[in-house]
This record gives C-alpha cells, sequence and structure tokens, in this order.
C-alpha cells in the first residue's frame, strides 16, 4: 500500500493475498503433474484425452506459478492471460465432462468444474483474475 | 496403525487450520506458537512417512498402488512446511491464511491416504 512498495522494480505478486495464490497454485501445479505423469506413464492407453489435458492443466498451473513469483509487469500480463486461458478451459472441459461423459473415462483435473479438487480449479482463476487486475489499478495510483 | 495415524494427522491438520484462521481472522501474522503447532503436525507426517516405508519394506501393499501411496506421503510431509515457510516470507494475516489452507489441503490428502491403503 506504501509508496514504497511501487518503488521496487520488479514490483512483487506474491504480497498479500498472492500468497494465497502462490500456495494454492503450486499444491495444483503438483497434484496436475504428478497425477498425469502417473497416469500417462502407466495407463495411458486407457483414457489419452483426459490425461493429457491434466497434463496441460499442469503445464498451465506451472507457469501462471512461476509468473506470480517473478512478478513484475510482463509476468502480471502473461499471468493474467494464463488464467483466463485456465477458466476458459475450465468450463469447457467442465461443460463437455457433464455432455460427453462417454470422451472420458477416466476423471481429468478439470472434470465437472474442479468437483473433485474441491472446485479450486474454478474458483482459483476467477480470485487470480482479480487479484491480477487490482495488482494494476494499485500500482496505477502509486505512479 | 495406519488408519489411526492417518486419523490423527488429518484432525491435527483441521485443528492447525482453524488456529491459523482464527489469527487471519484477528489480522494476526504467524507467531512462535504457530510455528510450534506446524512442527508438531510436520513431525505427525513424518512418523507417518516413517511407518508407511517400514510396512512397504514389510511387504504390505496399498490398495491402490505403491507409487500413489509414497508420492501421497511425501506430499503430505511437504505440504505444511512449504506453507510455513511462505507465511515467514508474508508477514500478514494473508501468511495466517496460507498456512489455513496448508491445513485444509493436508486433511484432503490424509483423506486420499486412507482410501489409497484401503481401510
Amino acid at each position: 500500500m506504501t509508496s514504497g512498495e511501487a518503488e521496487v522494480s520488479r514490483r512483487r505478486l506474491t504480497s498479500g493475498p498472492g500468497t494465497l495464490l502462490v500456495w494454492l497454485y503450486g499444491v495444483m501445479v503438483v497434484g496436475a503433474v504428478s497425477r498425469s505423469a502417473y497416469q500417462i506413464a502407466t495407463e495411458f492407453d486407457r483414457a489419452a484425452l483426459a490425461y493429457s489435458l491434466s497434463a496441460v492443466a499442469g503445464v498451465v498451473y506451472g507457469f501462471i506459478t512461476y509468473s506470480l513469483v517473478r512478478g513484475g509487469e510482463t509476468a502480471r500480463k502473461a499471468a493474467l492471460a494464463c488464467c483466463v486461458a485456465e477458466l476458459v478451459g475450465v468450463l469447457t472441459v467442465g461443460t463437455w465432462t457433464l455432455i460427453e461423459p462417454s470422451a472420458f473415462p477416466d476423471a481429468t483435473v478439470w472434470s465437472d468444474f474442479g468437483m473433485g479438487y474441491v472446485f479450486i480449479p474454478i474458483l482459483l482463476p476467477v480470485s487470480a483474475i482479480y487479484w491480477l487486475r487490482r495488482s494494476r489499478a494499485r500500482n496505477g495510483d502509486a505512479a | 496403525m495406519v488408519d489411526a495415524l492417518t486419523l490423527v494427522t488429518g484432525v491435527a491438520a483441521l485443528l492447525l487450520a482453524a488456529w491459523c484462521g482464527w489469527a487471519a481472522y484477528r489480522d494476526q501474522p504467524t507467531k512462535d506458537w504457530h510455528f510450534m503447532g506446524m512442527a508438531v503436525v510436520t513431525l505427525l507426517t513424518l512418523v507417518q512417512l516413517a511407518v508407511g516405508i517400514v510396512l512397504l519394506a514389510q511387504g504390505e501393499k496399498p490398495e491402490q498402488g505403491t507409487t500413489i501411496f509414497v508420492a501421497y506421503l511425501i506430499g503430505a510431509f511437504a505440504c505444511v512446511p512449504a506453507a510455513g515457510f511462505m507465511s515467514l516470507a508474508e508477514r500478514t494475516r494473508w501468511g495466517s491464511v496460507t498456512v489455513a489452507a496448508g491445513g485444509v489441503v493436508l486433511a484432503v490428502l490424509e483423506v486420499r491416504l486412507y482410501d489409497i491403503w484401503g481401510g
């Protein structure tokens, strides 16, 4: 909130609520990447589409986590774009799994809007987009 | 043995979550006492990891596979310390919220561990 905060050359995105976001994104990275790596390695043929989508989700989560930790305006914009892509992904896959369950013999991270992960996958991008937009507004005030 | 330990760790994780949630509600960062609590919960997950490895070495098989079981044991062990370190860097209520979220995540992992072991 102080003006000193804005003088840091690469502005932090991990202060305040950002800490919680980084933590939750970190958890999702570990969850999605380890899950898809294991499933792709052991039983890829059973549900190739579902496991590939989980892997994609893991990569997106990884990139957002990295951007949040790195900080700065470019990273903020990149993270914002990825959060929008993530939200679109969750909505698409969530709707898809409800309409066409036969396409998914096994669940993905984003199945049923992330129900298997306490709906964190759908809540996370919404709160992250809010936080990242607010970070820009605060920066504008200070400058 | 495994089930009792899973239950105790899960309950301890939820207590830690409630405690740090209370600190966040009162707009306070995590303090020494909270870190003591995190140490206790971490110790429980360490015991769990050790017991799990001993049981596997004795030839017992988790219902859903050894790899997944070990992965979840390691995840459970790393969960609270990771959140704790983040709350060290964030000396506001949001550090407390993060540790509370860490406690909830650990509780979920314990439920999954219970299923994986086949309770």
